[in-house]
């Protein structure tokens, strides 16, 4: 059976070729990503191989750097390097504090 | 631009984990996605527990910001002036690149050539493989499904739809990237440009003719 990754072949319409300029928080996203694959912690292969085994419903959902941070949060946790429970109380703090200074968008992407 | 340049936020900003964090959006940028918000808090987590330092990331940040296509054109006029240089390139790209002091360790670097028989086009069916290190982080539409699923069983139609008509009788080969292989086109240099000057060459080589999509145009049709 093919993984949602796996299109090779299939048909998804035409190509849109508009460039996207990256946000800084894909960027940023990159970056890290970028320093744990330097360090060993995580390679290349380890990140696709996460983001391949997300099932379609996700790989659809999601766009491409957040499933790099969906794949980060699992690889983390796995490997034992942050826990669960600190990463949900930390994404508390810092969606109170985004929305204390108006940068959190509050109509859209709760989950 | 790194993520200290935000000026206008200037009330006060104490959290109770003591830290002085940084914006970490820029100043037009809301925050859509509960994924950003993971993405904050495990960047912050990680630098807490020095998994990773904010030193080190920002300079992955501005690493990634300072390679652009250029790196590639440097090697595509290059090819196309220097004889040798070409044939090295075609026998061992890694170790040509080099010679521009682009570094690729982990990654095994094909050049392919552009001729009138043979027209090369690059993708990564399965996600995102590109020669970062010689184009930058790839265009939105190299990592979309409408371009990886059908570049590999009908080229030309995609092609055409980056403006690029290629006459019957050229061959056309896709590869397909993987994490360990990148390739890189070398374009045909276009008919009008002799006697230009390496540095010249390189402004008419972007980053489509690179992947594949496109081809190099004469000066003129400019």
């Amino acid at each position: 059976m093919r993984g949602p990754h796996d299109v090779g072949g299939l048909d998804f319409g035409p190509v849109d070729p508009a460039e996207h300029e990256l946000t800084f928080w894909e960027k940023q996203i990159d970056a890290i990503r970028a320093v744990i694959g330097a360090k060993g912690l995580v390679t290349t292969h380890e990140n696709r191989r996460t983001i391949e085994q997300m099932g379609n419903d996700i790989y659809d959902t999601l766009n491409y750097y957040e499933r790099w941070t969906a794949a980060l949060q699992r690889q983390m946790v796995d490997k034992g390097i942050l826990a669960q429970d600190e990463i949900d109380a930390r994404v508390a703090q810092v969606r109170k504090r985004l929305a204390d200074t108006g940068e959190l968008e509050l109509n859209a992407g709760s989950n | 631009m790194s993520d200290h340049d935000h000026h206008h936020h200037d009330h006060d900003h104490d959290h109770d984990h003591g830290h002085d964090h940084a914006h970490p959006f820029q100043d037009d940028d809301k925050v859509h996605s509960y994924y950003q918000i993971l993405g904050q808090a495990m960047k912050e987590l990680l630098i807490e527990k020095g998994v990773v330092t904010a030193d080190e990331v920002r300079a992955a940040l501005e690493r990634r910001d300072g390679i652009t296509p250029a790196n590639g054109s440097k090697v595509v006029a290059r090819a196309w002036t220097d004889p040798a240089y070409r044939e090295r390139l075609f026998k061992d790209a890694n170790a040509a690149v080099a010679e521009f002091g682009i570094d690729m360790p982990t990654t095994h670097l094909v050049a392919v050539e552009n001729t009138e028989d043979v027209h090369n086009v690059v993708v990564c069916t399965l996600c995102s493989c590109y020669p970062r290190d010689l184009l930058g982080l790839p265009p939105a539409w190299y990592k979309s499904k409408a371009y990886r699923s059908r570049v590999v069983h009908e080229p030309r139609a995609v092609l055409e739809e980056f403006g690029t008509a290629l006459p019957d009788d050229v061959e056309v080969r896709v590869h397909d990237s993987t994490a360990d292989m990148r390739y890189l086109v070398i374009p045909r240099r276009p008919a009008g440009t002799h006697g230009m000057s390496e540095e010249q060459l390189r402004a008419l080589v972007s980053r489509d003719t690179m992947i594949g999509v496109t081809t190099v145009q004469p000066p003129s049709a400019k």
